[in-house]
């Protein structure tokens, strides 16, 4: 089995990764039962003997070794203190070691430039001396997960000029983002300038990213909240009938079971939900079943183009119920709600626009036809590309999450991403038609003006292709004449 | 003789951990009801000695089984799932040490297989093929189990096929292929499989083909079963194969019960079975129709009567039904005294039929197992007409049999047939592939791994010809 090192940059980041790491070992901590340290934990974690001074790797070996003491195979990266000082006084301190984390004090002052030019010149060796170091520990390492986000300056900046070195260093590891962008009204004024100078990098560097937006994961939240029994502190109280009883415990946005105690901060709930998605996503890779999806998988189903590599996802159930029995049709309702808007962890209505491919990633009590009955029932109501018209990849895992008995994740490529995009271009357009801060950016060591032209360039171009793409919606289908034979 | 068995990718694991738990469960377990003066202790022991030479071997203490497979993916969570299973039937194993696997897959992608994964693999798996061909102490051939649509069976079943063509240039390679759902699972399956097929079409000596749509739909039309598990059509595949592969005697017309009793075994199996259905190497690609199947419950309220399921199972074959519901009875074989076929059944306001509608062959294995069978007729499987007319009339039909009841069954008939049946998925795909390749999606990540365009033109040519030979027939 391959290995993973998830790289968490920024304030927004390492609060993600935290809450990663601590779902991580729930999972597993509910899968495995003899405490012995298996191939499927390795994935993400070391097993240390920390009886030593310098602690050193417990090997696989047969793996047969007891869990002695988990490491995460993490990166952490922050340009201000807080977030990560935080982490190390909590409850997942013993999962860190301090060899793990680079941190500066001063920040980036939500300013990409600072981050990619100042601190990703300065912090060059560092980072690439903490990254090999983690690199070889893995026995094979397959994946680099590089989570941040687009709109402050450390997340972004700092982010994208690690996954410039990870191109660099590791041209055969895959390198997964998971980037959360701003919302329209998000306090971050320069976000706008970020995203974008951001995505260039993104676009030309990542294999595959996740886009993650806030208000999406706003939106989910209040949907589970609402539907979710009033806490013992809460105030809240609703009407719930008799056979609906719904486990709190198994919502995407719980931590319930994980090593956190006390109260959740306020970004706990929706940095859950992204945790999950890198769950959910490396489930397959990480567990047994009758039809896995390698991580290597992904990239190969869903980029038909290179630099085409944006997934719109979507994780569902968003809760389940406290019934077992459940009837199938709850079971089809999860695949109908993968695909509606409300889902999808951006802003975006896949059902509308075109889809490229689409991955269907299963965990729990599912079989394969019961994939294949709702692929024939959902295709009617979507659109794919004439080139891509049985677009679907597939997947069984049988280990479901934590608290469902079953679970969908589905990764579209959809022109509706497009959207997202436009949006965030004409945020950044308003700014720029005015050359508002940029001198901020220009008097960064290193930064040239140019680079907001080039980012904007490759944005544009970026929404042209989906665009082009979705003009050939509706397009009658009609078989392309074949090679002749003699 | 035997046969060693090589097991690619997760569902080449699957299928052929499912096989081996049916050639052993059926050659150990006969319902005593079956007992008979036909089928007594001896005949049984000889069939279960023949089952274990063929696919088996025993190891120092006599006691346990082990398969006689190389076990081979490109990770390793399949074979040890499959491993665990094994170990868990008590009954056989996997030999130690017979595995090989990597560490990340072939991600889908043939190319990775084909051409990254494939040369890399080969030598230490040469080193286990040869190790199991020498506790063979009469090797007959190759058996080998893979999907064409994921990167691993596919690429480097490929890879490997062509490998041991060159290393056993006088060994019977026969490959058992699963075709996609034709609705998609993997995205680049089209790809995947005429890269696969045109590349086996080389080197392999016949290719049995078995779709998932349609062994799905014998799941839920034939067994009841409503959630279809890969289990549920891994069992379907194995009874397909099985009732093949298990011990056979020729069948001579017109002798009575006693005879069987003393006939000698098919001896090189898998050679001859090859030599019978393939004799033509523009012509590699066979399917399985079985009649009858379903479920162990419906098992024990069913009788049938040689005559009806050889009729059935007749109607299968030039109907070109997968199974025994549905079939379309109204397509019939011209007769002899109106060669072009006017005779069809056109019903008042409807066109008349095409002519060549039926389903012709090149070749076909008739397999009969079970209670009186030698009590069967079986003059319309050797009617010229079911062949290609260039086929020399004789020699198209091989007729198999064994008196012992296979897998539960009182009485049952498989037919491995080399006919016009793969000509309409065949088509399917290339045309997938090729409305993908037009627009040049997804070409990247073949490039990536040192794959040229011509490659894929290549295979769309090789692809083609497959589809035209047979279409001409
Ligand atoms: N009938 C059947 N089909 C299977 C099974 N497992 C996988 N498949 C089919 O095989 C194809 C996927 O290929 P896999 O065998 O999973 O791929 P692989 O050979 O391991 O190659 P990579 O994983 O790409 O390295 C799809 O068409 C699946 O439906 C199985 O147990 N039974
Ligand atoms: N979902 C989520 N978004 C966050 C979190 N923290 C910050 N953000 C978002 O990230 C952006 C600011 O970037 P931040 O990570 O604070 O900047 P950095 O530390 O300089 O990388 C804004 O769009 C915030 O809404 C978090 O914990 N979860
Ligand atoms: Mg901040
Ligand atoms: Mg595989």
């Amino acid at each position: 089995m391959t290995q993973s090192i998830v790289v968490q940059v920024g304030q927004c980041g390492n609060q993600i990764g935290c809450r990663f790491w601590d779902l991580a070992l729930r999972e597993h901590a509910s899968t495995n039962k003899n405490g012995i340290f298996d191939e499927s934990l390795s994935s993400f974690f070391r097993n240390v003997d920390t009886r030593y001074k310098n602690p050193i790797d417990i090997p696989l070996g047969n793996s047969k070794q007891k869990i002695k003491s988990l490491k995460a195979r993490a990166v952490m990266i922050d340009m201000e203190e807080g977030v990560v000082n935080e982490i190390l006084k909590g409850p997942l301190r013993d999962v860190f070691d301090c060899q793990q984390l680079i941190t500066d004090v001063s920040g980036s002052g939500n300013n990409w430039a600072t981050g990619f030019m100042m601190y990703g010149q300065r912090y060059r060796e560092q980072i690439s001396e903490v990254i090999r170091h983690a690199a070889e520990l893995c026995d094979c390492l397959q994946c680099f997960f590089l989570i941040h986000s687009m709109g402050g300056g450390t997340g972004s900046g700092l982010g994208t000029s690690v996954l410039n070195l990870l191109a660099d260093e590791y041209t055969d590891v895959y390198r997964f983002t998971s980037a959360v962008y701003p919302s329209a009204d998000d306090d971050v004024i320069t976000s706008p300038y970020n995203s974008v100078l951001a995505m260039h990098q993104l676009t030309e560097y990542a294999d595959c990213v996740l886009p993650i937006e806030n208000q999406a994961l706003v939106d989910i939240c209040n949907k589970v909240s609402s539907a979710l029994p009033p806490t013992k502190t809460g105030k809240k109280v609703y009407h719930q009938s008799s056979q609906c009883h719904i486990k709190a415990s198994s919502a995407i946005t719980s931590s319930d079971g994980g090593v956190k105690k006390g109260p959740e901060k306020p970004f706990d709930n929706m940095n859950n939900i992204a945790a999950n998605l890198t769950l959910n996503m490396t489930s397959s890779s990480r567990f047994e079943g009758s039809l896995n999806v390698d991580l290597n998988e992904i990239t190969m189903n869903l980029v038909p183009f290179p630099k085409l590599h944006y997934l719109v996802s979507s994780q569902t159930p968003l809760y389940s119920l406290t019934d077992v029995k459940l009837p199938p049709r709850r079971l089809d309702q999860m695949f109908s709600d993968a695909f509606s808007k409300d889902h999808q962890l951006i802003k975006a209505d896949p059902k509308h626009s075109l889809y490229l491919a689409c991955a269907l990633m299963l965990r729990g009590n599912v079989e394969i036809s019961d994939i294949r009955r709702n692929i024939e029932r959902l295709k009617p109501s979507l659109h794919f590309i004439h080139w891509n018209q049985e677009g679907w990849k597939t997947g069984l895992c049988s280990v479901p999450p934590v608290g469902n008995p079953y679970s969908l994740l589905a990764l579209s490529n959809n022109t509706c991403i497009r959207h997202t995009f436009g949006e965030l271009k004409d945020r950044f357009m308003k700014l720029y038609k005015r050359k508002a801060h940029v001198h901020h950016y220009t008097h960064v060591d290193g930064m040239e003006a140019s680079q907001f032209d080039s980012s904007i360039e490759s944005l544009k171009w970026l929404i042209q292709e989906y665009e082009t793409l979705e003009a050939q919606m509706g397009r009658t289908v009609e078989d392309i004449p074949r090679l002749k034979i003699a | 003789m035997s046969v060693v068995s090589l097991q690619l990718g997760q569902c080449g694991n699957q299928i052929g951990g499912e096989l081996f738990n049916l050639l052993i469960e059926d050659a150990t377990k006969l319902n005593p009801q079956f007992f008979s003066k036909s089928v007594d202790s001896k005949v049984n022991h000889e069939y279960d000695c023949e089952v274990v030479e063929r696919f088996f071997t025993r190891d120092k203490t006599g006691n346990s089984l082990n398969a006689r497979a190389v076990m081979i993916d490109m990770e390793s969570k399949a074979i040890s799932q499959t491993l665990s299973q094994a170990k868990k039937s008590g009954k056989w194993c996997y030999p130690e040490g017979q595995q090989f696997c990597q560490k990340r897959g072939s991600g889908n992608n043939w190319a990775h297989g084909f051409l990254e994964h494939g040369p890399k693999s080969w030598e230490r798996v040469l080193d286990m093929v040869q190790k199991e061909v020498e506790k063979c102490d009469r090797f007959c051939g190759f058996l080998i189990f893979m999907s064409l649509a994921g990167g691993t069976g596919s690429g480097v079943g490929a890879y490997i096929t062509g490998s041991l063509r060159d290393e056993f240039p006088h060994s019977f390679i026969l490959n058992q292929v699963v075709w996609p759902y034709g609705t998609g699972e993997v995205i680049v399956q089209n790809y995947n499989a005429i890269l696969t097929l045109s590349h086996l079409y080389r080197c392999s000596d016949g290719i049995v083909i078995l779709e998932n749509d349609k062994l799905q739909n014998i799941c839920s039309r034939l067994m009841n079963l409503k959630h279809i598990s890969f289990k549920d059509i891994n069992e379907v595949i194995s009874h397909k194969l099985a009732s093949v592969l298990q011990p056979v005697k020729l069948f001579s017309q017109g002798r009575d019960a006693g005879f069987y009793k003393h006939a000698t075994s098919v001896r090189n199996l898998l050679g001859d079975l090859i030599e019978q259905v393939c004799p033509h190497p523009e012509y590699k690609l066979m399917t399985l129709k079985n009649i009858p199947q379903m479920s162990e419950k419906s098992l024990a309220y069913s009788t049938y009567t040689w005559t009806g399921l050889l009729k059935h199972l007749r109607q299968m074959l030039i109907a070109d039904a997968s199974m025994e519901e549905g079939i379309d009875w109204e397509v019939k074989i011209p007769v002899p005294s109106n060669p072009d076929g006017e005779d069809y059944h056109q019903r008042p306001g409807e066109l008349p039929r095409l002519k060549t509608r039926f389903n012709k062959s090149i070749a076909n294995l008739l397999v009969l197992r079970g209670v009186d069978v030698h009590k069967s007729d079986l003059a319309s499987f050797t009617d010229p007409r079911l062949n290609a007319s260039w086929v020399p009339s004789g020699c198209a039909t091989t007729i198999w049999c064994h008196p012992r009841p296979f897998n539960n069954y009182e009485k049952s008939a498989t037919l491995l047939s080399n006919s016009q049946t793969p000509v309409a998925p065949l088509n399917f795909v290339v045309q997938k592939a090729w409305n993908m390749f037009t627009s040049r999606a997804y070409v990247h990540q073949y490039l990536k791994y040192g794959m040229a365009e011509d490659h894929f033109v290549d295979s769309f040519a090789a692809t083609e010809q497959i589809i035209k030979s047979y279409s001409s027939l």
